[in-house]
């Protein structure tokens, strides 16, 4: 038993916890702050597997970003007093159904894939700086169109957010 | 040294746990988590792939997956507060007005 498996026993514990600490919830509230320990030990995830701009990404943007305009939003509309209540026989079907759909998805990953492959422990090169511009170079040159699809796409949905949510009194003055 | 199949069968629980969720939940904003749980299981399979095969692809692809959830999420946020606006409730099963 190394060490890196512990870590990531520990980590796998805390991201499934956290998952369905989410899901049950009552309070909308508490099932954001949970997704949001989900995201960082996914961010942790990320750190294990020698990924550290991703997890740095994940952190800024998920955790970050995109949970603050979440827990904004809940707070704005006042949902979280909104009964969302979870009738035991509601759980049965969808519970059965994903059961199968973990199994075969797990199934068919593991068997049709030929993965064989270990990740080995984040080595001190995949922190250099040297590493980021190995990603960088990859990212502005094999990859560039798709970089600047997705700025068209972030200012697309900028444009549509500030249209949707804006007053219907401008709409006629 | 932590076998690959190991990080699929995490991202495989966690993406069902989203479904999961898409399913038994009324409240819309917990649906739309639930997704973003889904999105994330699926990041995590393409960065535990790109780390065995030693390349860089499957970082580029989950940092574009993190940008177009960013823009998902500014427009799905936008589209709740406004059927909030004019339903007074995010829960999914009052928000019926096209069923025939």
């Amino acid at each position: 038993m190394n060490l890196n498996l512990i870590f990531f026993l520990i980590l796998s514990v805390i991201a499934i916890t956290t998952a369905i600490g989410m899901l049950l919830s009552r309070n909308a509230i508490y099932s954001a702050l949970f997704l949001v320990l989900n995201f960082v030990t996914v961010a942790v995830f990320y750190l294990l597997l020698g990924a550290p701009f991703i997890a740095m990404a994940q952190i800024t943007v998920y955790a970050g970003a995109i949970m603050v305009l979440f827990l904004f939003v809940i707070m704005l509309l006042g949902a979280e007093s909104i009964s969302a209540e979870l009738k035991r026989r509601d759980l049965i079907l969808p519970g059965i159904l994903a059961l199968l759909l973990a199994g075969e998805a797990t199934f068919i990953l593991l068997s049709r894939a030929g993965l064989t492959g270990e990740v080995a422990a984040p080595s001190a090169a995949a922190n250099e700086p040297a590493a980021l511009v190995e990603l960088g170079k990859v990212l502005f040159r094999d990859y560039l169109l798709p970089f600047e699809v997705t700025s068209i796409l972030l200012l697309v949905a900028m444009v549509g957010a500030i249209v949707l949510t804006r007053r219907e009194k401008r709409v006629h003055g | 040294m932590v076998p690959i199949n190991y990080y699929i069968v995490l991202s495989a629980i966690l993406f069902t746990i989203g479904a999961l969720g898409v399913l038994i939940r009324r409240n819309a904003l917990i649906i739309f988590m639930s997704v973003e749980l889904m999105l994330n299981a699926a990041n995590l399979a393409m960065v535990a792939f790109s780390s065995v095969i030693k390349s860089f692809s499957g970082q580029i692809f989950v940092f574009f997956v993190i940008a177009v959830a960013a823009a998902e999420v500014a427009v799905g946020l936008a589209l709740i507060v406004e059927i909030f606006k004019s339903k007074r409730s995010i829960d999914v099963d009052q928000i019926s007005s096209l069923k025939g």
